[in-house]
Order: structure tokens, then C-alpha cells, then sequence
């Protein structure tokens, strides 16, 4: 256990090294000056201009500015946003919470709801239910969560004008304490369906072919022949040793839930990281898209590490086998 | 192994499977003559913005007076050559890839592996999002992005199932007639294994599909090409006005990818030798 530990751990940091170095490289690179940016759209003298770069260090040679950056990296310096005259891990932490309030309680209705519908589903494979939970997942697979929250928005903000169609909290009504919750309660009702119904989708497929699969092997027959109830062995012997892959993909979900967040918080204006991460587009805000690259790989990473512990957990097995190209 | 017609009858008995087939070919049709079936120009500008579905422009028109419907028709182009190119791509680099780390196994194998792995970790929407946003629009850049991006998940799949067929005896068998190595793998091993590969490949067309959509409609494509996703950005300027720019597109990029995402299921069942007998 400890030497399976040990090697993911290490596998973890080189690939936080190289992610280190991508989000570097893709944003020092590509073409685009920043300079442009901070000197604004006027004529401004090349004087001036070669004084803003050297202030920011942008007349370093590549290596240089790349030590520079992992040196500051490993200070918790993410960078200095050029346009927001902020720092990057400030502006980052200040819009990262949105986000969370965002995506972790649709991650986990998702979650539930997901494994749900998959139970289902395998109980009566190939019957007519069976067709429409698979349909009603494959539908959520496939639609674009931009259009959804258009949707959504056209049919319950504009015409029944049931629901908010934009932002976190309402402008005129700064309420405390129970009111600030329900409205943002309200607010997140929307948005928070289009996500659900993603990843339930994602997670209801994975459970339900992995259930399936779960089904034809010969412990199944033995606890139907125990006697045990369909449900019983439904929920205690086929989900528990189908969990791996469900692990998988829900822990992937949740390293994956910053890219997920982008499009639906545009649509909704959703102050979130996603929300920062466009506009920083739009104005070559480097470090910030830096930050949110390397914030957005490294989630990914933690989240893969905790679900490769979780399946030691979950499976004796992978204690065992050799950890290499799991 | 299982003979060639197995696969067509048995699409044939999964509705669903053949259903999106043939809207597939409808699409293919549409991308091929539409152009001479609705003979309107997607980049006209009209005196006639913003009007409602029906009469003269039938899908009605967006806020510089372009006609929705040839928008749509011509945008199958886009979303077709993005989705297929792409996902042959990412489907040619990841089987090889995946084949040889699954034949050569070792080191080999190891490095391959973790390379893929790394790839998988990185958050392909917003890398492509940085890419294209700071090389500017281009189709080809879009396609070399989302292959360059898909290709491990290709990988990973075409390893597990070189490395399931590689231990038939049929392959030592023919190993003892003195075939050469490279030939057992693509000659023997590689069309029994390639099943589960092009039901994925099927599926990456449906991904690259909404993922190119995506981008268009974050305004990262170029002005003078016709997309679905660019018309719904323009929709959702005008969500609370004209909800036509974004029903229709939405629609045509939702069947589109649901199309190949029921064909790539339907011969994941078919193809998939672990799923066989469900």
C-alpha cells in the first residue's frame, strides 16, 4: 500500500512539474504582445512602451522569465494580472468560490441522481425503461450546455418569468442571512440544472455499462441464488463492485468541473472563475489565463490522485497489482 | 472472429443505430448539395433584420438580416469537416500509438502510457479555448487542437485491446509460421482489435462536433465562416428578443451530435467484444 502511495504521489508531482511548464509556455509562446494591453489602444511612444515591458519583465530572455515564474510559483505568487492590477491568486480565490457554489452542489445532485437512474436502468436492461433512462442520458451527453442555458432562459426567465436569467444574487435586494441564501438559491436554480444534467448524464452511462457488465458474472447468480432480493443485489453486490469506474468518472468530473463551469457561467453571467477566465481572453491577460490553466490541470491531478486512493480503498486488488499504466 | 455482415445486420436490427445513420447521410447530403437545394447566400446581409420564422426567409433572420436557414445549411459544412477530420486524426495517432505501447509492452509501453496520461490531464476546453484565442481562428487550427487533444482516450483503448488479442493463440500460431513482428501486429492483431477503436472514433466526431461549436459561439471563429455555433452567440445578444437564432442552430448541433453519439453506442455494443452477450 505504502510503495503503491509512494509512486502515485511522485507520479502526481511530475505532473504538476509539466503542467507548470505547458501553462508557461502556451502563454509566453503564442503570439499576442500584452504590452498592447497595457499601454492601451493610443499611439503610445516607444519609449514608453520598452519602459512598461521592462517593468513587467517582458524583455527577459524565455528561460529566464520561465525560472522567474516557477520561483515565484513556489512563493504562492501566481503573478501580477497586468489589467487588473491585482495579483492573479487574489483575483483567482476572489471568484473561486462562485464557481464552487456553483458546480460542487449540481456535482453531487448529478452524482446521486446519476447512479440512480444507472440501478435502474440495469435492473430491467433492454425493457422499455431501460431505453428511456438510456435515452434521457444520452440526450443529456449530447446537447451543448450553452444552448440548454439559452433554452432554459428563453423558456423560465423570459416567457414564465419564473426565475432570474442572469447573475448570482439580484441587485436591488442586498437582504442578510436566510434572504441572501434564497436568493442565491434562486439564482443558482438554472444554471445548476444545466450542469446536472451533464454530468448526471456522464455518470448515469458509465454506471449503467459497468452495472451491465457487473451482471453476467457468476457471483450475481450466486447471491440471486442466496435468495436475496433483486434490489439487494442490485445495490449491495452489483453497484459495490461496479463503483470503480463510477469512482472514476465522478472524481474526474470534479477535477473537470472549472472547464465544465466556463460556458455555462457566460451564458448566465455567473461572477465565477469561468466568467474571469473569457474576459481575460478577450484582453491577453496572461497571467490570469496562466492561473487558470495551471489551477484548472492541477484540480485534475488532485482529483485523479484521491480517486486512484479511493479505489485502493474500494478494490483490495489495486493495493496489490503493480501501479504502472493502471 | 466475427464475419463483416455480422456488423451491418446487426446495425440493422438497432433502431436507434440505424435512425442516426441515416440522419447522418441526410447531413452528408445536405453539406454535399444543399447549397443547390436552398439557394440562399448565409453571408447576404438583407434589409431585413430580426424577422420572425416563416414567410420568405423561413427560419427568419438575425440582426444584420442574414437568413438563418442558409446559415444552417451551410454550417453542416463546418461541423462535419471539424467533427470527421478531427476524429479520424485523433483516431490514426491514437492507435498507433496505443498499438504499439500495447504490442511492445516495457518501457515502452510505460512511457507511452504516462505521456497519454499527462494529456488526459490537461483540461482540453480551456487549452483549446487559450490556443485558438491566441492564434487566432482557423478551422484547420480547431482540428489540430481537439485531435491533438483526443488522440489518448484513442490510446488507451486500442492498447487494452491489442494487448486482449495478442494473448490468442492464433497469434502464436501465426508467430510460428514465421511472420515478422510489425506484420502480426497490423495484418493480425490490428483488424481484430480496431472495434471498439472506431465506436469511440464515432463518438470523438460527436465531441469535436460540440467542442467546435463551443468555441464558435465563445466568438472564436472567424467572421467568414458559416457556423452553428457562431449564430447562437449572436442569439445570445438578442436571448431576450429573438429566441429563433437560438432554437434552430441549438437543434441542428443537439441531433448532429446526438446522431453520432447513438451511432458510436449502438457499435460500441455491436463492436465491443467484453459486451458482447448483453
Amino acid at each position: 500500500m505504502a510503495r503503491y502511495l509512494r509512486s502515485r504521489l511522485l507520479w502526481a508531482c511530475v505532473m504538476v512539474v509539466g503542467i507548470v511548464i505547458v501553462g508557461f509556455l502556451i502563454t509566453h509562446i503564442l503570439p499576442g504582445d500584452p504590452v498592447d494591453v497595457l499601454v492601451g489602444d493610443f499611439p503610445a511612444p516607444p519609449d514608453y512602451v520598452t519602459q512598461v515591458r521592462h517593468e513587467f519583465g517582458l524583455d527577459q530572455p524565455l528561460s529566464t522569465q520561465l525560472g522567474l515564474y516557477v520561483a515565484n510559483l513556489a512563493r504562492g505568487n501566481l503573478g501580477f494580472s497586468f489589467l487588473n492590477r491585482q495579483p492573479v491568486l487574489e483575483l483567482i480565490l476572489q471568484r473561486a468560490g462562485a464557481t464552487l457554489l456553483l458546480m460542487v452542489p449540481a456535482l453531487i445532485l448529478a452524482s446521486v441522481l446519476g447512479v440512480m437512474i444507472a440501478v435502474r436502468a440495469a435492473r430491467h436492461a433492454g425493457r422499455g425503461v431501460d431505453s428511456v433512462l438510456t435515452g434521457i442520458s444520452l440526450v443529456g451527453y449530447s446537447v451543448p450546455v450553452f444552448w440548454l442555458a439559452q433554452i432554459l432562459i428563453v423558456v423560465f426567465a423570459v416567457k414564465l418569468a419564473w426565475l432570474p436569467a442572469q447573475g448570482m444574487f439580484s441587485i436591488r435586494t442586498p437582504g442578510t442571512g436566510l434572504g441572501v441564501v434564497a436568493d442565491y438559491a434562486k439564482h443558482w436554480v438554472l444554471p445548476g440544472a444545466c450542469i446536472t444534467v451533464y454530468y448526471l448524464a456522464v455518470v448515469a452511462r458509465v454506471a449503467r455499462s459497468s452495472m451491465l457488465e457487473m451482471l453476467h458474472q457468476d457471483f450475481v447468480l450466486t447471491a440471486r441464488a442466496k435468495g436475496l432480493s433483486e434490489r439487494a443485489v442490485l445495490w449491495r453486490h452489483v453497484l459495490r463492485n461496479s463503483l470503480i469506474p463510477v469512482i472514476t468518472v465522478i472524481g474526474y468530473n470534479f477535477g473537470y468541473s472549472l472547464t465544465g463551469a466556463i460556458l455555462t457561467e457566460t451564458v448566465f453571467a455567473w461572477p465565477g472563475l469561468g466568467s474571469l477566465f473569457i474576459t481575460s481572453i478577450s484582453n491577453r491577460d496572461y497571467p490570469v489565463l496562466a492561473g487558470i490553466f495551471l489551477l484548472a490541470a492541477v484540480a485534475v491531478v488532485i482529483a485523479n490522485l484521491i480517486t486512484d486512493l479511493l479505489y485502493a480503498a474500494a478494490d483490495p486488488r489495486v493495493r496489490v497489482a503493480a501501479p504502472a499504466a493502471a | 472472429m466475427r464475419p463483416r455482415r455480422g456488423i451491418v445486420q446487426g446495425l440493422l436490427r438497432n433502431g436507434a443505430g440505424v435512425a442516426s445513420a441515416l440522419f447522418i447521410v441526410f447531413l452528408v447530403l445536405v453539406a454535399l448539395f444543399g447549397p443547390v437545394i436552398y439557394s440562399g447566400d448565409p453571408l447576404a446581409i438583407s434589409d431585413s433584420p430580426m424577422l420572425h420564422p416563416g414567410g420568405s426567409h423561413l427560419l427568419g433572420t438575425d440582426d444584420l438580416g442574414r437568413d438563418v436557414l442558409a446559415e444552417l445549411v451551410y454550417g453542416v459544412r463546418v461541423s462535419l469537416f471539424v467533427g470527421c477530420v478531427a476524429a479520424f486524426a485523433a483516431t490514426v495517432m491514437g492507435t498507433l500509438v496505443g498499438a504499439i505501447a500495447g504490442y511492445a509492452g516495457g518501457w515502452v509501453d510505460t512511457t507511452i502510457m504516462r505521456i497519454a496520461e499527462f494529456f488526459q490531464v490537461m483540461p482540453t476546453f480551456i487549452l483549446a479555448v487559450v490556443i485558438v484565442a491566441l492564434l487566432g481562428p482557423g478551422l484547420l487550427r480547431v482540428v489540430a487542437v481537439i485531435a491533438l487533444l483526443s488522440w489518448p482516450q484513442t490510446a488507451r483503448i486500442a492498447r487494452g485491446e491489442v494487448l486482449r488479442v495478442s494473448q490468442l493463440d492464433f497469434v502464436n500460431g501465426v508467430r510460428c509460421l514465421g511472420v515478422p513482428e510489425w506484420r502480426i501486429l497490423f495484418r493480425e492483431i490490428m483488424p481484430n482489435a480496431i472495434g471498439p477503436v472506431l465506436a469511440l472514433g464515432t463518438l470523438i466526431v460527436g465531441y469535436a462536433i460540440l467542442l467546435e461549436a463551443s468555441l464558435s459561439f465563445l466568438g472564436l471563429s472567424s467572421p467568414d465562416i458559416v457556423s452553428w455555433g457562431r449564430i447562437l452567440s449572436v442569439g445570445q445578444r438578442f436571448l431576450f428578443s429573438a429566441w429563433w437564432l437560438s432554437v434552430f442552430p441549438g437543434l441542428a448541433i443537439f441531433a448532429t451530435v446526438l446522431a453520432f453519439n447513438l451511432l458510436g453506442d449502438a457499435l460500441g455494443d455491436l463492436l465491443n467484444p467484453r459486451r458482447a452477450r448483453t
